[in-house]
């Protein structure tokens, strides 16, 4: 928003050398936490996220119970010592609580939840790192973290982070460019039917430049959704080589 | 509701039928009160249908963040009164107040309506803004009247004078402002797209999406709920955005006397 001199993007590249279609490098790794029913960790650029996934259990307290589905619950995070500036201040902020939501939406929509009535699924996510782009991490991440959990869901929902610098539009922005970007637009995406389950803006965009940034998270929802798939297969193939 | 109510209304709404005859793109009657309060700095009061949100402003004096040394300070809070619907419960802010006051603030700080470089006094004091939302009545899409009541609360909003290390609330002078944002909200239920769902209809939604925007621009988009949208079903929305804001906007210009 504010013009600090900054030059995101010179010459066609940006301040970490990507292009404005690149994303940064992802890595998943599939169940970290064996208490859990499924977890994940992701490295997503130089974000670090844990999702964990507990439940269906007894929903408490017994009054946020629905007799016709599960509720899912689920509580973003950032730890305080996550980010490049100061210790950050420790608790759900009004940020997190948002956050915590909007994830939470977009299980709502993919977990079958009329299979499990009365009861909860918890899904944790843990910032320990951030660099832009947590909640788009976080959802990518937690949707690994649900399908280890064996929780039945209908698609594979991936996230990530589309903005605007000048008139261009760029994909996966890190932090400088969050700070600093003309928009900033993170999308969940039910990759069976291209379904938008996740949708935030702020910023400045026109309605040409939000078709472009669209396409551009589905084209990358490609490389994203085969990430996730192959943390899933490799564990069952480790599980495999145990028992032969 | 009742289940039987609730098969009976997306029945209705499916053959795009709404209570009191309304299209699905046309908003409830909608007005907008400013200057109820008076000893607040600036105050609106929305009404859409039956929703009832009040604005309130008051600036103080108070130290800049320490990322942005030379700007003032904005902050949105939203109340979802406990007497405004036997769904608001006495308590901490729940994530829906949290998100209301939210997107709220979104708009309103992305879409320009405040130069915040214009609230710095000297160095280590500035204005703060503080906008607080009053949900006094339910009927469904509260964000849209409070972004109404917020931006019509700032048009018409006065400044106090800092004089000799002193904050001075007489004779005080308009607040600046240079934009005016409006938001649209939309319920989709089952197939169908809605304007200003109200609250039974917010009780039939499966998504929601509030779009905010001035003439040309989108300044802010939330996408609310477990449900899902396709990407032509939000270009037909932007548009349908587009299009209602010309009448939002005619009710701020209206209200605030401009």
């Amino acid at each position: 928003m504010k013009n600090t001199g900054i030059k995101l993007l010179e010459n066609g590249r940006r301040l970490d050398g990507r292009s404005p279609k690149d994303m940064r490098s992802i890595k998943i790794i599939p169940n970290p936490i064996k208490n859990a029913g499924g977890s994940a960790y992701m490295e997503w650029g130089k974000n670090k996220v844990v999702a964990a996934v507990y439940g269906p259990s007894e929903a408490l307290p017994r009054h946020t119970a629905n007799p016709d589905k599960a509720v899912i619950k689920c509580r973003y995070m950032m730890a305080p010592f996550s980010s490049e500036e100061g210790h950050g201040r420790v608790g759900m902020n009004r940020r997190a609580i948002e956050i915590s939501k909007v994830t939470a939406e977009v299980f709502e929509n993919v977990v079958i939840l009329d299979q499990f009535p009365g009861t909860e699924i918890n899904i944790y996510v843990e910032v320990l790192q951030s660099d832009g782009g947590t909640r788009a991490a976080g959802i990518t991440c937690a949707a690994v973290a649900m399908a280890l959990s064996g929780i039945p869901m209908k698609d594979l929902p991936y996230a990530i982070s589309v903005g605007k610098v000048g008139e261009d539009i760029i994909l996966d922005l890190d932090k400088i460019e969050d700070n600093y970007s003309d928009a900033d637009m993170p999308v969940a995406i039910l990759p069976r039917t291209d379904s938008v389950a996740l949708l935030q803006m702020d910023g400045t965009m026109s309605k040409t430049q939000f078709d472009t940034a669209m396409q551009m998270v589905l084209d990358a929802g490609k490389i994203i959704s085969k990430l996730q798939k192959d943390a899933l297969m490799s564990q069952y193939t480790e599980q495999g080589k145990k028992y032969g | 509701m009742r289940t039987l109510t609730k098969e009976y209304m997306m029945e209705r709404i499916s053959k795009g039928i709404r209570n009191e005859k309304r299209k699905p793109m046309d908003y409830r009657n909608i007005k907008l009160e400013v200057g109820l309060i008076p000893n607040a700095e600036g105050s609106a009061q929305a009404t859409i249908g039956n929703t009832k949100v009040l604005a309130g402003i008051k600036i103080d004096l108070s130290e800049p963040m320490t990322d942005t040394p030379e700007d003032g300070n904005l902050t949105t809070s939203a109340e979802l009164l406990p007497m405004a619907s036997e769904n608001y419960d006495i308590g901490p802010p729940t994530p829906e107040g949290v998100e209301f006051a939210r997107v709220v603030d979104r708009g309103i700080r992305h879409g320009n309506v405040l130069d915040t470089s214009k609230l710095f006094i000297e160095e280590g004091k500035v204005w703060s803004i503080f906008m607080d939302l009053y949900v006094l009545n339910y009927d469904g899409n509260i964000f849209d009247a409070g972004t109404l009541a917020l931006m019509a609360a700032l048009a018409t909003s006065k400044i106090p004078k800092y004089e000799d290390g002193k904050v001075v609330r007489e004779n005080m002078k308009r607040l600046e402002t240079s934009n005016i944002v409006t938001s649209c909200t939309f319920a989709k239920v089952i197939d169908s797209l809605l304007v200003d769902p109200d609250g039974a209809e917010e009780e039939l939604m499966k998504a929601r999406l509030t779009i905010t925007n001035g003439k040309e621009l989108i300044y802010a988009m939330q996408k609310g709920l477990g449900g899902v949208f396709m990407q032509k079903e939000i270009d037909s929305l932007i548009d349908a955005a587009f299009d209602k804001s010309k009448e939002l906007r005619n009710i701020v210009q209206k209200s605030t006397g401009d």
